[in-house]
């Protein structure tokens, strides 16, 4: 069967389209060249839309525990937030912390087919990927977070070969079926599991006597050596600390040429400058971002409202709870393997520090460069729901939008800011760079995000509109693996979406070593902490795609 | 590459078959180390057992119980076509019991969205103890490898861990070997209220057990003494029969410890006023933290609560006591509490299930029509209208379920060959049939 999508206007900037009018083929879920000989089965056409590939979010906390926690402790986040059954939809609820179901169907209906959970801790990986095979219609995948274990700490404690550490982090991602590595807070979970309250860059282990600085180079140059594509995923030190700037800029300039992604860029850059001792950073890290091109970011964006913030960080998460709101809150000790903290947030646009932190997130898009090295998130639910996208979309796009906006802040933070004086306006180009193309060549996602001959059919129509967040809300159509799943708006089709996986070589004598480390300390096994493709297949009904990775070196 | 797993799934004589790193189903810690014999169908536990391991293992099942519609064998697809039937007609339909693991669960879940049911487990009463703390203050938890590796004190509060969690103190509390402290430090355990029997806290790495019984009523006013010393008031006199001194002591420790960790299962508070005993022992970990580490460990997780709790929280955004009735879900932890509405005579149907044996939860004696979903032989007041007998997970076939620290789940595997029906084949036939 050949579907033509006739007459769009086509933004697919991993092949160089900036918003040239031409038609889209696709045949058996698949994009294919156009062929003006070829009988076509059904025409659709888009002519005056706007074709970009299906959305990707690489950046969104949509599955494991933590998010199961913030659920179960905010009854009051889903009142009033519920969706009614149909005939094809389940029920669900939520606005910040939605129930999986509603956060796979409203993903779809924003334009995104695939999403990625940043924060899985390996042994909570079977969980996380139960909760992603209930959230339907996206293809997801998740990232293994290391950094805090107590195996990878006693490696680096005791000097261990670096080929085992290489072993082990590619282990990890075999056994908790990742498809990248994050480290947050490196060592620092762990350490304030020893009651360290800090661990800034150069600060050592209180107990295994490493630093923040070797576990990220040590995790960085890992997973380079191994093939990974997706450089390590970092949520760094000191997050959400005023003047954590000094310690972002260290972090780029340790790194000395390593591939790292730097998460939620804004929540680290914070300066300590002004009557309140809180200023914003966002040109510093900028100016650092745009000469370093083995960095990228995603910004983490704060919008204005009621969220919960959820995060594998218990120490910063501890640290930050005297902000909750309401004022409830959970931190885990987990596993000898990491933590979490959960901690509900209501940012508020009349608060200096909210407002300033709002500014200083915009500010690092606008003053940022590279769009293929800078992604569009607000670590969801940490600096807002998801649903915001269109809304944070429309600030960057419009000037006068934005600076409306800005002139409902906290007016110290309107003086605090340069946002007033930025006139860069996002482009759809760049749009589609960073919401689909860029994303997906970070994580070496090789048919997504983009609509040459070849690509997985996942593609969003919108109906072109001056207001950019009424025309990010709702797609006119979206398909996914070639078949319309939403139109106008609405879910027309079920979809279970696949889960991304990557699988660097390892020697299996690891396994060896792991087997007697589980026996000796661990409560789970070493064959049943491993999550089974027969999981993911039988149990969650989902398909696993196994990208490719380099050659290890 | 890893060493082959003996018996991954039973070969087809079922003979002298021995499964290795089996997962035990039966109370919520959920231990992973145990060896399982299949002598031509019947298993026996052949390491790392323990008697709730045994009950449940080694039970012999009446592998041929016929499903039922109103007392007389049927097939199993007439049986489910009746169970379509009724819960069709139904206006509001009640699913309790729910002992079944994730993938059951979820089956149960997409059945009451459906059909507009309610949705509760048999031990809710238990998980609202803790419930209602997780959703007013929060809290701070460890999970069982942290709490093997790390906890230098534990106080267990007013739970007979020998009954409900019979391996907590060989696995946790007293391991072979620990990652932190001295490599052969003693740990100390405060057996708080009437508890497990101070005799049955045993282990090399069990160093002092401190015996501190009150009655169960009392151990909310004794953790509200630990509490207050620790913010320094007076000791004015014992309470609870436990002298002020010793309370201050008790404290003291606390205050002291390295990692303190506090250890209750809530299906074993059954004194009014549990649910505070909960909220004060949150606080007193949440005080420590101040100045030292410190954390909950909540040992709940029978019966497959922490699977039902959670899928439902993921599905639906609350942790059981939902109603789909109005299209969406709905949750009151008061309305919606399925022994509650049968008692007082709403809902028009039961559907009950329990399939992790015949035991741990028949259902409840009710007017209303009922469909019973469980483990062949389950105890019933009356012939159902509908009885399916169901598969045991992790015995029958595979599944995963959720540990009591809702953190780490585990995979069940099938052991022997019985023929009886999965609760996911069966709810799903239900729905597809409605």
């Amino acid at each position: 069967m050949l579907t033509k999508l006739k007459g769009g206007r086509v933004y697919d900037p991993a092949n160089g389209v900036d918003g040239v009018i031409r038609d889209i083929y696709v045949r058996d879920g698949r994009i294919v060249t156009a062929d003006a000989t070829a009988k076509v089965d059904a025409e659709i056409d888009v002519t005056g839309r706007i074709v970009m590939a299906g959305a990707i979010d690489p950046h969104t906390h949509i599955g494991g525990g933590k998010m199961t926690i913030a659920r179960t402790m905010l009854p009051e986040d889903h009142r009033g937030h519920e969706r009614h059954r149909s005939d094809i939809l389940r029920s669900g609820t939520g606005f910040a912390v939605p129930s999986t179901l509603a956060a796979g169907y409203r993903y779809a209906e924003m334009g995104y087919t695939a999403c990625f959970e940043p924060a899985m801790l390996p042994a909570n990986a079977r969980q996380a990927h139960m909760e992603m095979g209930d959230t339907p219609m996206v293809d997801k995948g998740a990232f293994a977070m290391l950094g805090s274990d107590d195996f990878l700490l006693r490696q680096m404690a005791a000097r261990d070969d670096f080929e085992a550490i290489k072993d082990y982090i590619a282990w990890t991602m075999h056994a908790a079926q990742a498809i990248a590595v994050k480290v947050v807070n490196p060592g620092g979970i762990s350490a304030f599991k020893f009651n360290q309250r800090m661990l800034d860059l150069d600060e050592s282990h209180v107990h295994y006597g490493v630093t923040p600085r070797q576990i990220l180079r040590t995790l960085s140059k890992g997973l380079k050596e191994l093939g990974v594509t997706h450089p390590l995923h970092v949520h760094g030190c000191n997050l959400g600390v005023p003047g954590n700037l000094g310690t972002t800029l260290k972090t780029i300039e340790a790194m000395d040429g390593l591939p790292v992604h730097l998460t939620h860029i804004q929540f680290h850059s914070y300066g300590t400058e002004g009557d309140n001792k809180f200023s914003s950073g966002a040109a510093q890290v900028a100016e650092l971002f745009n000469k370093h091109k083995n960095v990228s970011m995603d910004v983490g964006q704060i919008l204005f409202g009621q969220t919960c913030t959820a995060s594998g960080d218990s120490m910063r998460q501890y640290g930050n709870t005297k902000s909750a709101n309401p004022k409830k809150w959970v931190c885990m000790d987990i596993e000898c393997d990491a933590g979490c903290g959960v901690v509900p947030m209501k940012y508020r646009d009349k608060s200096f520090v909210n407002a300033l932190q709002w500014a200083i997130g915009l500010e690092i898009f606008l003053l940022a460069d590279d769009p293929w090295r800078v992604f569009l998130t607000t670590d969801h639910p940490n600096g807002a729901p998801f649903t915001t996208y269109p809304h944070l979309i429309r600030l960057l796009m419009d000037k006068g939008f934005r600076r409306d906006m800005l002139q409902k802040i906290h007016p110290d933070a309107q003086k605090a800011s340069i946002v007033g004086t930025l006139d860069r306006e996002y482009t759809l180009y760049e749009i589609a760079i960073m919401t689909r193309a860029g994303p997906a060549r970070s994580l070496g996602l090789k048919d997504r995000g983009h609509l040459g001959p070849g690509a997985n059919a996942d593609i969003t129509v919108y109906k072109d509109n001056a207001d950019r967040e009424a025309m990010f809300t709702t797609p006119e159509y979206v398909f996914k693996n070639g078949e319309i799943i939403v139109r106008d708006g609405r879910i027309t089709k079920v979809v279970q979406g696949a889960t991304h996986v990557a699988r660097p070589d390892y020697d299996p004598a690891i396994e060896k070593r792991l087997r007697d480390y589980f026996a000796r300390y661990h409560t789970v096994s070493f064959d049943n902490f491993k999550v089974g493709d027969d999981e993911i297949i039988q149990h969650d009904k989902g398909s696993i795609i196994v990208q490719p990775t380099g050659a290890r070196v | 590459m890893p060493a082959p797993l003996q018996g991954i799934s039973p070969n087809e004589s079922g003979q002298n078959q021995t499964f290795r790193s089996v997962t035990c189903p039966f109370c919520g810690l959920h231990c992973d180390d145990l060896v399982i014999r299949n002598d031509a169908g019947r298993l026996t536990i052949a390491a790392n057992g323990c008697p709730r391991a045994a009950a449940g293992f080694e039970r012999v099942v009446a592998a041929d119980a016929s499903p039922q519609i109103a007392g007389r064998d049927a097939t199993l697809a007439d049986a489910i076509a009746r169970a379509a039937e009724l819960i069709g007609k139904a206006k509001l339909p009640l699913y309790g019991g729910l002992g079944t693991d994730v993938e059951g669960m979820r089956a149960m879940m997409a059945l009451a969205d459906r059909s507009g049911g309610v949705v509760d487990h048999v031990l809710s009463n238990a998980q609202y103890r803790n419930v209602g703390v997780l959703q007013t203050r929060g809290w701070i938890m460890s999970t069982l490898t942290e709490t093997r590796n790390r906890a230098d004190l534990i106080v267990v509060v007013g739970s007979d861990l020998s009954i409900h969690h019979p391996r907590f103190y060989e696995r946790i509390a007293s391991p072979a070997e620990a990652m932190f402290g001295e490599a052969e430090a003693k740990r100390t355990i405060v057996l708080l209220g009437k508890g497990t029997p101070a005799g049955d806290v045993k282990g090399d790495r069990i160093g002092e057990v401190l015996d501190l019984g009150c009655a169960p009523s009392d151990i909310p006013g004794v953790l509200a003494a630990v509490r207050a010393a620790l913010h320094g008031a007076p000791s004015t006199g014992p309470v609870g029969g436990i002298a002020a001194d010793t309370i201050a002591h008790l404290a003291e420790r606390c205050r002291n410890a390295h990692y303190s960790v506090f250890v209750w299962a809530p299906q074993a508070l059954t004194f009014d006023g549990a649910d505070l005993a909960v909220h004060m022992i949150a606080d007193i970990v949440r005080d420590l933290n101040k100045t030292t580490r410190s954390a909950g460990l909540s040992l709940g997780g029978n019966d497959g609560i922490a699977s039902a709790a959670s899928v439902c929280s993921w599905q639906s955004g609350y942790p059981l006591r939902v109603s789909f009735a109005s299209g969406a879900p709905e949750f009151d932890p008061y309305r919606f509490e399925v022994r509650r509405m049968l008692a007082e005579g709403e809902g028009d149907l039961l559907v009950w299930v329990a399939s992790f044996g015949p035991d741990p939860s028949p259902p409840p004696e009710t007017k209303l029509p009922t469909i019973v979903l469980g483990a062949p032989g389950i105890r019933l007041a009356r012939a159902p209208e509908v009885f399916i007998p169901l598969g045991t997970p992790g015995l029958d076939h595979g599944g995963r379920l959720v540990r009591c620290d809702n953190v780490v789940s585990l995979p069940l595997r099938k052991l022997r060959s019985t023929g009886l029906a999965t609760l996911p084949d069966v709810a799903g036939a239900i729905t597809a049939a409605l």
